[in-house]
């Protein structure tokens, strides 16, 4: 026996170690994929990390360092024409900043009208990327921020350029980073033009596929993909990549290579979101109509009384009649509804401060009815709806509708109550 | 004494000092961490802790040593990944055995077998990896007969330049 044990041990060591090895792989395979293994190994895995990061962070800074020395004090030739540059090109983007800002107020209207959420970047966490796990075959990188930074699981990782991946694990001053072209990984993504979404996934070599869009729809090489959402990691809308090639699929899906925004195989420093807002996108405050305004216009109502003006008195018995959105008539026709029961005639914005108190939804529609009383006992004093005081919004279904953009004409008008909606 | 690349001296024994049989390894681990982020395809075609394995495997000529040292090596590569301990272990712990029996065996000293070695083993070790990932721990990988050989000339011809310099922190028992 014991010859035979002699014999064979180099055998029977390499057996047993193997063994080992294996029933520590079924173990962590049991517990449930990677996640669950990655916290019951997350002491080994601190001890890994811990003994190289102290290298790669000495390392790192000596890079910074250096690159900056020679950056910010030596190579300065050319500064001042980039400079020149750099200034033509912000006059350049003040002028698209004025365009674009008028399409986010225009966006934020429309989302407000259907009381749209939306997830907000509202902090993150600068950090250095300083290793990475040196095998193609797990696709992670470290990153110098860990829990002592408030970094937690899970949390987005993105660059100016777009996603980069998420916190797959959490060390006091160090974190992994599980990247968006590793094969374990997933995105919810939409495409820009043809909002289809489909989910992101790395494949084995590297490559970045969007999977689980349909083989009949159209998508164009050269579209812009972004985050759905879809996930509750990623908000809404950042950046992700472009499509490079389409190609049918399998299972009627298309196979659809992206190409990642950020360039994953040499990042230097990243952001870390972590901290997400989700909140109701806001309008501009007087550009809001109360959906009690809107349906006192569409109810029937006793016309207001003409104008002084001899010379035009159709016009005035008409304005109670016209729609919510017809035009510049629309402002001056909105009336207090709920003032009737607040008819004070020398303070008008009180009047309207009580009518938007008493504004309830469900109410506003009865409310709304008998109207022109108060509308035109209120009438003389309120001629400037812009000088109203802001309530806050009441939670709730309340409609709100954008108002004209063109400017009201100055005619007698009723009380306008404005709701504020605008983030708390 | 100088070493020669002799049958004379294909079985002498080698051993390492401590710093050097701790430091070696770790540094391997850490340029592997490390260089991929400037290099990118550093970490497709290059496993520079395999071949710290196969060498102190080759010199300490002994099947047990290669095979403690590829394990603890292997499962040090693990830990810097995602996936679950073992993969890298298991694959290194093989080729540890495998480079260590053979150096008892044979002339591992002189360049062209050393090329040959590092060029079968780095097979070996995809090929065992590839196998453990897919069979135990169902992950999708892809098996490219290109990648693996020419990875494997890459790491071959890296490898001989290695061993000449590590030679130098050899010690005669």
């Amino acid at each position: 026996m014991e010859s035979v044990l002699g014999r064979y041990r180099n055998l029977i060591v390499l057996v047993l170690v193997l063994f080992a090895q294996v029933l520590g792989l079924a173990v962590q395979v049991k517990r449930g994929g990677a996640a669950n293994d990655a916290q019951d190994t997350r002491l080994i895995r601190i001890w890994a990390v811990g003994a190289l990061s102290p290298f790669e962070r000495s390392v790192v800074w000596i890079q910074n360092s250096s690159r900056n020395l020679w950056h910010n004090y030596f190579y300065l030739r050319g500064v001042r024409a980039e400079n020149r540059q750099l200034k033509e090109q912000i006059e350049q983007m003040r002028l698209e900043q004025v365009r674009l800002s008028e399409d986010a107020a225009q966006a934020r209207r429309l989302q407000n009208l259907l009381a749209f959420k939306e997830q907000f970047i509202a902090k993150t966490v600068a950090a250095q990327v300083i290793g990475s796990s040196g095998s193609d075959l797990s696709r992670i990188v470290y990153i110098d921020k860990g829990e002592d930074s408030g970094i937690k699981r899970d949390m987005a990782v993105m660059t100016a350029d777009g996603i980069v991946g998420k916190v797959l694990l959490v060390y006091p001053s160090e974190s992994q980073v599980l990247l968006i072209s590793d094969q374990s990984s997933g995105v919810g993504a939409i495409l820009e033009k043809s909002r289809l979404q489909g989910v992101l996934r790395g494949a084995p070599n590297g490559e970045v596929t969007l999977e689980r869009v349909m083989s009949d729809e159209q998508v164009q090489p050269g579209e812009t993909v972004l985050t759905s959402g879809g996930d509750q990691i990623f908000p809404k809308g950042l950046p992700i990549g472009s499509v490079t090639k389409v190609a049918p699929g399998k299972d009627l899906f298309l196979n659809i290579k992206i190409k990642p925004a950020a360039d994953l195989s040499k990042l230097e420093e990243v952001l870390v979101l972590v901290e997400k807002q989700e909140r109701q996108s806001f309008a501009d405050v007087h550009e809001r109509v109360r959906a009690a305004d809107i349906l006192a216009q569409r109810l029937p109502s006793v016309p207001d009384k003409p104008a002084v003006d001899p010379n035009a008195p159709a016009t005035a018995s008409n304005a109670g009649s016209k729609p919510a959105n017809g035009g510049p008539g629309t402002a001056s026709t909105k009336p207090a509804t709920n003032a009737s029961t607040t008819p004070k005639p020398n303070s008008g914005v009180t009047a309207q401060s009580a009518a938007k108190k008493e504004v309830v939804p469900g109410q506003q529609a009865s409310g709304s009815a008998p109207v022109s009383a108060a509308t035109k006992t209120a009438k003389p004093v309120n001629s400037n709806p812009t000088q109203t005081d802001s309530a806050k919004v009441q939670p709730g279904p309340a409609i709100v509708e954008e108002k004209p953009s063109s400017p009201v004409p100055a005619q007698p008008k009723s009380q306008t109550p404005v709701e504020d909606n605008s983030p708390q | 004494m100088p070493i020669t690349y002799t049958s004379n001296e294909q079985v002498e024994v080698y051993r390492f000092s401590v710093p050097v049989a701790i430091g070696v390894p770790l540094l391997a681990l850490f340029l592997q961490a490390f260089v991929p982020l400037h290099f990118p395809r550093f970490a497709v075609y290059v496993d520079l802790p395999l071949l710290v394995t196969i060498f102190f495997a080759m010199a300490r000529r002994s099947p047990i040593a290669g095979l403690f040292t590829g394990a603890i090596i292997g499962l040090a590569q693990d830990m810097l990944g995602h996936n679950p301990i073992g993969i890298y272990g298991i694959a290194k712990t093989i080729v540890g055995y495998g480079a260590s029996s053979l150096g008892v065996k044979l002339d591992v000293e002189n360049a062209g077998a050393r090329f040959l070695v590092t060029l079968g083993f780095y097979l070996i070790h995809s090929a065992v990896y590839f196998t453990v990932a897919r069979a135990l721990v169902n992950m999708t990988q892809s098996w490219s007969w290109l990648h693996g050989i020419l990875a494997g000339l890459v790491n071959a011809f890296i490898g001989v330049l290695l061993y000449f310099v590590l030679d130098r922190f050899k010690q005669r028992t």
